[in-house]
């Protein structure tokens, strides 16, 4: 894979729940800058506590894991859809996002939208649209997966509403149902990439085949399910193989998403092209990524060295 | 920090940053203090804090001799060599909040740790060392060096007056030991000397002990604060880096021996009279070994 040494964003993919093992493969494939959207955690959470520590952990240790390969770390920050039902709780989560949005590295507010369509949902999916609104940053749209077509029409339709651009506008997880309604009011249309609930990569291939590459955008949203972490670079490698061009498989698997995100001021190419080299000398103690013994790597990135021996010294 | 001196320090850091930075970026921080000190819930500081990077960069300092000797003037052990323009401009919003309540202050000063970003600890806790009531925020900084952060860690226990002065032994030996842990040099703990203490030799000849059960090798840094403390059971690990191939851990060895006075050490140490005659000309120091340490 990537025997043409091409670069990859994957602007969707929720790593704190990946491990050191995907960080090294992601790399390895060419992939150099990731965003991480805030999201539900398979767990709801019932404290605003949980919700502090856990925005604090994607500006914090998460981008400081994945600088250890390489890999630079962004994220969006806002209140997931699934979440907001939970009234008590969402009113106090959203006296804390100011504190966030505006961080070093925070591309966007997201991922946030429908899920069952409920009042809740609408009402803290406006007051974020209008938040973002007012910081000038990028929208990550999560679209449902129950009754998508009209969940994504309705995102839409009320972004609008609140007066956002549809250009600062991200609509996450579109299908072949969604994607003409999108691209034709202007948003910009990303794709997951995620076994048997949403895209496949060869129904993917057909889609760019069809409205091209302008304003698409591929990501993989692994997280705790049965996700790939490579979907990115896979269907770039896809893609090539099935004969789209090499320009059109950098605009939707890199260029559009640095785009798309990069309006918030807060990502650009330098920011990896210019720091190629780690020092997992930065290594750190009782939650260390390399444990005592292992050789760190300094210097100008490159893989782990397999592991050779069963032997663990 | 004597909060007389307050008015002072900001000044010095207020010129470093003007020297950076560009004439725009020192009226928007201006601007920000002047808000900053009127604020009454310290709401105020939290947006310029964190967008300080935006407006004043994220540049190093490159700090002549003369701003470095004149930073530990105003503030013994005050060092910003590794510091950069946010961090300076940070430090300046943490200088300007209203600081007479000492309770009030540090709540403040104490919310803004807990959604900190890597950056913003870094300047955090690189600036404890000026902070006004600088002893409500020995907590955060016990704390603070339980993290996984390279670089916050360093910004706690490295080139930092802060722990000596303010962690209890417990803490301070703590510290002690995850720096060798983590494998950065002890060369660079202000104040390693003066705390030593005996708690910390047995742990740090407990750690070599285990090191070298596993067949591992410790950094020869760590016989420094162990030397005043050698005894009949110490003495045994110091006789094993006499006996090592390895040149520094001699040195180290010799070092150990000549902070101590064990009679036993004394012997030993006159049993290698070369090393012995270089301690006594100055040509071996600690500071030595910790450069070789680190190349090494």
């Amino acid at each position: 894979m990537n025997t043409l040494n091409m670069k990859f964003i994957d602007p969707h993919i929720h790593m704190t729940s990946r491990t050191t093992d995907d960080y090294a493969a992601m790399q390895k494939a060419g992939i150099v800058a990731i965003i991480e959207p805030a999201f539900w955690l398979g767990q709801p959470r019932t404290e605003l506590g949980s919700f502090k520590d856990y925005y604090s952990s994607l500006i914090g240790w998460e981008r400081f894991r994945a600088s250890q390969f390489g890999i630079k770390h962004y994220c969006t920050i806002g209140l997931n859809s699934k979440e907001a039902n939970n009234e008590a709780l969402a009113e106090e989560v959203m006296d804390l996002l100011p504190m966030f949005i505006c961080k070093e590295g925070v591309v966007g507010v997201g991922e946030i939208g429908y899920d069952d369509q409920t009042a809740a949902e609408d009402k803290y999916y406006r007051l974020q649209l209008d938040l973002a609104k007012e910081a000038n940053l990028p929208v990550q749209i999560h679209t449902p997966h129950r009754d998508k077509k009209a969940g994504t029409i309705r995102s839409m339709d009320v972004a609008l509403e609140h007066k956002l651009d549809p250009g600062m506008v991200i609509v996450d997880h579109n299908n072949e149902e969604t994607v003409r309604d999108v691209l034709d009011r202007g948003f910009w249309a990303a794709f997951t990439i995620y076994p048997n609930t949403k895209m496949g990569n060869e129904r993917m291939v057909e889609i760019v085949k069809q409205y091209g590459a302008e304003r698409i955008i591929v990501n993989s949203a692994a997280d705790w399910g049965i996700s790939d972490p490579l979907a990115v670079p896979k269907t770039a490698s896809l893609m090539l193989e099935r004969g789209i061009s090499l320009d059109d498989i950098h605009k939707v698997c890199y260029q559009n998403a640095l785009d798309s995100f990069g309006q918030s001021g807060q990502m650009k190419e330098s920011d990896w092209l210019e720091n190629t080299t780690i020092d997992q000398r930065e290594k750190f103690s009782d939650n260390s990524i390399l444990r005592g013994g292992q050789t760190p790597m300094v210097g100008e990135i490159r893989m782990n060295p397999a592991f050779e021996s069963n032997i663990v010294k | 920090m004597d909060s007389k001196l307050l008015p002072t320090i900001t000044a010095f850091l207020e010129h470093l940053l003007s020297q950076y930075t560009t004439a725009d970026a020192v009226q928007w921080l201006k601007e920000k203090q002047q808000t900053v000190s009127t604020s009454e819930t310290g709401k105020e500081l939290y947006l310029p804090f964190s967008a300080a990077p935006r407006y004043v960069g994220k540049k190093s300092l490159n700090l002549s001799i003369e701003d470095l000797e004149q930073s530990n003037k105003l503030r013994k052990g005050f060092n910003p060599a590794n510091w950069t323009t946010d961090q300076l401009a940070r430090t300046i919003l943490l200088l300007s909040l209203p600081h007479e309540d000492g309770d009030k202050y540090s709540q403040f000063i104490l919310k803004l740790f807990g959604t900190a970003d890597m950056g913003e600890l870094v300047a955090l806790y690189s600036a404890l060392l000026l902070l006004p009531h600088p002893e409500k925020f020995v907590a955060q900084a016990t704390e603070g060096i339980r993290t996984n952060m390279g670089n916050v860690y360093e910004a706690i226990a490295l080139n930092n007056p802060y722990p000596f002065e303010h962690f209890s032994d417990a803490a301070w030996n703590q510290m002690v030991l995850k720096t060798i842990f983590v494998g950065k040099s002890l060369n660079k703990i202000y104040g390693l000397d003066e705390r030593s203490n005996y708690d910390l030799a047995r742990m740090l000849s407990d750690y070599a002990h285990e090191r070298w059960a596993a067949g591992r090798t410790v950094t020869p840094e760590l016989w420094r604060p162990v030397g005043p403390y050698i005894n009949e059971y110490i003495i045994q690990d110091i006789k094993r880096l006499f006996n090592s191939t390895n040149e520094t851990e001699q040195e180290a060895a010799a070092l150990a021996c000549a902070q101590s006075t064990y009679p036993a050490a004394q012997t030993l140490l006159e049993e290698h009279p070369l090393l012995k005659h270089k301690i006594t000309e100055g040509q071996l120091n600690w500071s030595h070994v910790s450069q070789k340490a680190v190349t090494t």
